[in-house]
């Protein structure tokens, strides 16, 4: 393409402020993450006292070998992997079924589903009665109260079902025609073809899991149950160190001293994994995001 | 394949439609499996969503575990009227609106204006590591971006550090109201921006480039060409998007409000969800807490279909529904 068109002055110089502003934007994301980083291999307060003067005495891992030989993060992980994988299976599963039967030109009772799914977007009964439910059913402190109740996912129904809308009519009637049944339709045509969209709704799903507290929170009380997430907010937030972190320690500062450099080297821990593999991913994240904006 | 009984003349209407119930019988017997399929997700929602939209009756009644909800005492708006009348009402009422309105009046424009500077990058590469960098916060949980603000701003953290070369005090950010709400919605800032933009980019990639050559050679100047053909290509998915936004203020996030909330800072941190959490299942209260939710969610409601109704008068007769 032949890209000679002059641009004014005026515009130029606007393109370099735009420039200069996304280059500081870029640095106010990252600047806090690398700091996270180094400050998880390095003393408390390290580089704020000493910036980048770094003599090697400030360099440490202990933060790090505390929390994977007190092993509470180690497990909480561990739960993590669980439930995520857990809810994945299931959420997908029941997505992929019912987008499907909505994307079926000419249902019997396509609006009236459509509207019992998403009358539950805009209004629900609430934190207690829902605690009632899963309560009553008797899965309080079990890994169901975490994979189930939020199974259904009216967004991933409808992603789901936008998908396969884009699947020509041609290839079912055909299959129809040859004395396929809907059920072998499903198995042998929709789904192989639905690989793409299982994997976009899935990385939503395990990250979404991932990175949930709440479900956690009021579902378990089994210390031995926490996700992750559920173990960094006691670390993070409530400020409690685990108390085998530090059992072999007296003095109250150095025990200060440690849970600062925990609470560093847990976030690198927990957040490491997917910052890591996100961008490989990106563009089924990207093909989730612009699905869903299609309606 | 439309079956048209009107050639008979005026055949009786109950006939009409005994036939037409017939025909979807026929049709739900004969596509049986299409219903199977779509079976667990209406009995899970059934009973994860419906059955606890029953359950919050209890917000009518004196809840009592005994009785269960059917026994429990009628007592109507009882639980209502105490909490519209208790005297810090109003102040969980102006926090939520606060905080989310708040939000949606920073959060929104940010990704709008994100995405045109983007755009503005002629090199690909380029603007692909940017996008990258931008969608990295996106991924970190938000107990862990609850934590990095608590360390970042703990009177000994950098933030305090580097403002330390003006004062010496150090401002304890989180153990003061006044701080929370500019801190909630910039780390939200923070963490979802680049994210929320995706949507955006994306729209502007589907821009003609010819369009923008024309214009520059029209002599239109860089923000004239922002104004009158980059924003007129966001206009509808940035009205679906700020009608849904709008829908969720009453709706605001539980999660992140309740991390950050410190018994410092809630004369602003309270909102209707965290006080519903406390007052419901940390307090026992459950009747006053379910009718507490039961407001937030009406109002959200309300507000979700006055904000439809005022964005499609905005936006030439497109709205949500």
């Amino acid at each position: 393409m032949n890209n000679q068109i002059k641009h004014p002055k005026g515009d130029r110089i606007l393109l370099q402020i735009n420039n200069i502003l996304l280059a500081i934007i870029v640095l106010l994301i990252i600047v806090p993450l690398l700091y996270v980083f180094l400050s998880s291999l390095l003393e408390p307060n390290a580089l704020i006292r000493k910036g980048f003067n770094l003599s090697g005495s400030d360099w440490s891992l202990e933060g790090y070998k505390r929390i994977l030989t007190d092993g509470t993060i180690v497990k909480g992980f561990l739960n993590s992997i669980i439930y995520s994988a857990g809810f994945t299976i299931v959420t997908v599963t029941v997505s992929i079924l019912a987008g499907y039967t909505l994307s079926v030109d000419g249902l019997v009772g396509k609006k009236a589903f459509m509207v019992f799914f998403l009358i539950t977007m805009f209004f629900g009964g609430g934190l207690i009665p829902t605690y009632f439910v899963i309560r009553d059913l008797g899965m309080l402190n079990t890994i169901w109260a975490i994979i189930i109740p939020g199974a259904v996912n009216v967004w991933f129904i409808i992603l789901a079902r936008t998908y396969f809308k884009a699947i020509p009519n041609e290839l079912k009637e055909a299959a129809k025609i040859d004395g396929a049944s809907d059920f072998r339709i499903f198995m042998s045509i929709i789904l192989p073809l639905s690989k793409p969209i299982m994997f976009v709704l899935a990385l939503y799903a395990f990250i979404g899991q991932w990175n949930a507290y709440f479900d956690a929170m009021i579902y378990l009380d089994d210390r031995d149950l926490y996700p992750l997430q559920l173990v960094l907010r006691s670390i993070l937030i409530q400020n409690e160190v685990q108390p085998g972190m530090v059992a072999d320690i007296q003095a109250r500062n150095e025990i200060m001293r440690i849970a600062e450099m925990i609470r560093y080297s847990s976030i690198v821990i927990a957040s490491l994994p997917l910052l890591i593999m996100y961008p490989f991913f990106q563009k089924y994240f990207e093909k989730g995001v612009m699905v869903g904006s299609l309606k | 394949m439309q079956v048209s009984v009107k050639t008979k003349g005026e055949p009786a209407r109950e006939t009409k439609a005994v036939f037409k119930l017939k025909r979807k019988m026929n049709y739900i017997k004969k596509n049986y499996i299409l219903y199977l399929l779509i079976a667990p997700a209406v009995i899970l929602t059934l009973i994860f969503k419906y059955i606890p939209i029953y359950g919050a009756t209890i917000a009518f009644k004196d809840f009592s575990p005994i009785r269960g909800i059917m026994g429990s005492e009628w007592v109507g708006l009882k639980h209502f009227t105490s909490f519209l009348t208790s005297p810090n009402f109003m102040e969980i009422l102006m926090n939520t609106i606060k905080l989310s309105s708040f939000e949606l009046l920073i959060g929104f424009p940010i990704p709008v204006i994100l995405a045109l500077m983007l755009n503005q990058l002629r090199k690909s590469s380029v603007k692909k590591n940017i996008q990258l960098a931008l969608y990295a916060p996106h991924f970190i949980s938000v107990v862990v971006i609850s934590g990095m603000v608590f360390l970042f701003l703990s009177p000994v953290g950098p933030i305090n550090a580097l403002l330390g070369i003006f004062s010496d005090k150090p401002i304890s950010f989180m153990s003061d109201p006044d701080y929370f709400r500019t801190i909630y919605i910039w780390s939200g800032v923070w963490q979802g921006a680049g994210w929320a933009s995706i949507v955006y980019v994306a729209a502007l990639a589907n821009v003609d480039p010819q369009l923008h050559e024309a214009a520059t050679l029209d002599g239109a100047s860089l923000l004239q060409r922002i104004w009158h053909i980059d924003l007129p290509t966001l206009k509808p998915v940035m009205a679906v998007l700020f009608i849904l936004a709008a829908g969720g203020i009453m709706g605001i996030g539980f999660e992140k409000a309740y991390l950050l909330q410190t018994p410092m800072n809630s004369p602003s941190s309270e909102i209707i969800a965290t006080y519903v959490y406390k007052r419901g299942l940390l307090a026992g209260d459950y009747s006053f807490a379910t009718a507490v939710g039961l407001f937030n969610a009406v109002v959200n409601v309300i507000l979700l279909v006055f904000v439809n109704q005022v964005v499609k008068k905005l936006n030439e007769g497109e709205g949500l529904v």
